[in-house]
């Protein structure tokens, strides 16, 4: 797959320039945050040594795709893919201000050209490939850009046989690219089948927000499937579902929480130990070690039948007194054999 | 694309000659009236076109994990001398009918129901024709717990696997992943006055311009109609309604859908099974135009011809 190789085009020198942009003045003066569950009061600085978390309650606040990367790797360690990728504007869509108005203040407010970043990284020393939204780019929806960079970064791990990590923070498909936006859910859940064909493991995190169209496609089909405290994941909103079948909702409607309960993620990560647990289970997942094979102890692979037989023979035989009440049907009569 | 694309009366050309105007600022009557007849009360439904178009068919019930959802029909059918596998959205006629088929907007069990029956046809070798007919997947809490979003990617996965030839048809009105829920397909066909598009009009009216009584404005910024998704690679195929749309003749509707579908089959069914995937696959990874970085827009999958008349 050449297209791939000719779409890498950063540097990491570049990288760290645009990381530069994260310091303007402007940026600064929005990073300082006040926790909007307990009130308390953060620094830019603060904000981002505690990974966008409330050390007073534990709210997890928004995080951009390029900190997330910072998060998730290595200091400057990663190389970002298909940045130059930027949207067109199909159906040459007007609502209350013309879509190619909306992708421009986006671009400048975020300094990004799209709602998703794929880079090559390295997690707790594990090579991946990563694509992480970022919901500041337009709710992170999810039009033919972000479609086309989630079937590259499929495609690109499945091709080098490295796992993948998708990061989701999104509203859903792009209304503003209209049906072609909609076949974006198409394309990522045929692109993800390709590490499935590469037998590459995919691990999802589901940011606030995960619904519509991008909880209906990729979002859900991880391999293994983490879900950050509190947040929202749902196909319809609570908004829609109320308006449509007038049922009052829980609080707790559609969260990270709820969502456990239901049997629709593996677990709600604390983004603190995000890192920590994605390099656990990709360790977990890895390939054997030619090494650390050959170093299992000589002598364990032969003389297999061998040793069963002694170990069969070791085994205490079970008294003639529990044997005479095992009778069909009941096992519960006992306490638990030791 | 495929060559060989059906022939069939030239109505298709009065949607096109439409096209040509539906670019304007100004509302375009000709284009809100044909989205209106994508959900004209009278239009033909699923179960209309299963019965009329196979000579016998067995309706399946339920996903054998929670419940049968009347949203979602499924089951098999008699098609020109060969088993073939329908499924598809099922509006009701009346208010009663409305509401135990909950106006088309299946539940997870509608799609746990439908992917059942095509598992069975892929094991069998039967081919499987959807039919797509939903303002969208139903928005409650209790579709929502049960994992509407799983249910309907799992869907989609499901078709992409599929080793059978599959045809998607959406026959009336084609809103947001409840239907390209549906969706995956070798070829997706549309009928005359059928729309595809992301969301409902009423639904992006309220999102987007934050009234709801905006839904002929947004009809006009999504231009859904099968003539436009034709052009954008989203369908191969626009299947002629009779005149005045499909509502007048529900008989002659599902003779000429019946034909398109069978001309349709026959060329896939002339493919195996590894030709028909990559093909499939490569269709919608062809889809959705983007900026290249000198600014001019690469618009991969469109097509300047207008559907053959
Ligand atoms: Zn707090």
């Amino acid at each position: 797959m050449s297209r791939v190789g000719r779409n890498i085009t950063v540097s990491i020198d570049r990288l760290r320039h645009l990381g530069h942009r994260q310091d303007r003045p402007g940026r600064i003066a929005s990073d300082a945050s006040t926790c909007p569950k307990c009130d308390s009061h953060y620094s830019g600085d603060e904000m981002r040594r505690n990974l966008r978390v409330c050390p007073a309650c534990g709210h997890h606040f928004p995080v951009t795709a390029h900190e997330r990367l910072e998060q998730l790797g290595e200091p400057g360690g990663y190389v970002e893919l298909w940045s130059d990728l930027r949207a067109a504007d199909p159906l040459q869509f007007t609502d209350i201000k013309p879509y190619v108005d909306r992708i421009r203040e986006a671009e400048s407010k975020t300094g990004m050209n799209e709602a998703i970043v794929c880079a090559e990284i390295e997690v707790r020393h594990v090579p991946c490939v990563a694509a992480i939204m970022d919901f500041t780019f337009m709710g992170g929806s999810m039009g033919a850009v972000v479609g086309e960079k989630l079937a590259r970064a499929c495609e690109h791990a499945a091709q080098k046989g490295i796992p993948l990590i998708i990061l989701s923070s999104s509203g859903g498909a792009r209304m503003q690219e209209g049906t072609l936006a909609l076949m974006q859910m198409a394309k990522t859940v045929i692109a993800l089948d390709a590490l499935a064909e590469a037998q590459v493991p995919v691990i999802m995190i589901l940011a606030h927000p995960t619904t519509g169209g991008v909880w209906a496609s990729f979002a859900s089909l991880g391999d293994v499937t983490y879900a950050e405290p509190g947040a929202l994941i749902a196909f319809s909103g609570p908004r829609v579902i109320e308006e449509t079948t007038r049922e009052v909702l829980p609080a707790d409607f559609g969260r990270a929480e709820r969502q456990l309960a239901n049997g629709q993620v593996d677990a709600v990560v604390d983004r603190r130990e995000l890192a920590a647990r994605i390099g656990r289970v990709l360790h977990i997942l890895a390939p054997p070690d030619g090494e650390a094979l050959l170093a299992t102890p000589p002598g364990w692979a032969q003389g297999g039948a061998e040793r069963v037989g002694r170990v069969a023979q070791s085994l205490p035989s079970i008294p003639g007194k529990i044997m005479g009440r095992i009778r069909p049907g009941s096992g519960d009569d006992e306490g638990p054999a030791e | 694309m495929s060559g060989g694309k059906p022939d069939g009366p030239s109505f298709v050309r009065r949607v096109t000659g439409k096209l040509g105007r539906s670019s304007g600022a100004q509302v375009d009557e000709d284009l809100w009236a044909s989205i209106q007849l994508a959900r004209h009360a009278e239009r033909p439904y699923t179960l209309d076109y299963i019965n009329r178009i196979t000579s016998d068919f067995e309706e399946l019930h339920g996903d054998r994990l929670f419940g049968d959802d009347p949203a979602m029909v499924a089951g098999f059918g008699r098609f020109h001398d060969r088993a073939v596998a329908f499924v598809g959205q099922q509006k009701g006629r009346d208010t009663n009918e409305r509401t135990y088929r909950n106006f088309g907007m299946a539940s997870p069990e509608g799609y746990r129901k439908s992917m059942r029956v095509m598992e069975i046809a892929n094991r069998l070798g039967m081919p499987i024709v959807t039919l797509i007919d939903t303002p969208g997947a139903f928005p409650g809490a209790s579709a929502e717990e049960r994992g509407q979003g799983g249910a309907i990617s799992r869907s989609m996965q499901l078709m992409w696997r599929l080793d059978v030839p599959v045809v998607a048809v959406v026959i009336g009105e084609g809103s947001s992943g409840g239907a390209l829920g549906l969706g995956i397909a070798d070829r997706v066909l549309m009928l005359e006055n059928s729309t595809y598009s992301v969301i409902s009009p009423e639904g992006a009216s309220a999102i987007l311009w934050r009234d709801a009584s905006q839904a002929k404005r947004a009809a006009q910024a999504f231009k859904p109609t099968a003539a436009n998704c034709y052009r954008w690679g989203v369908a191969d195929a626009v299947i002629p309604e009779p005149p005045g749309g499909a509502h007048t003749d529900h008989e002659q509707a599902a003779e000429i859908l019946g034909q398109y579908l069978q001309r349709t089959l026959l060329e896939l069914e002339a493919q195996t099974p590894a030709e028909r995937r990559v093909a499939r696959r490569d269709r919608f990874r062809r889809l959705g135009p983007l900026r290249d970085p000198e600014g001019g827009v690469a618009m991969a999958s469109g097509r300047d011809a207008p559907p053959p008349g």
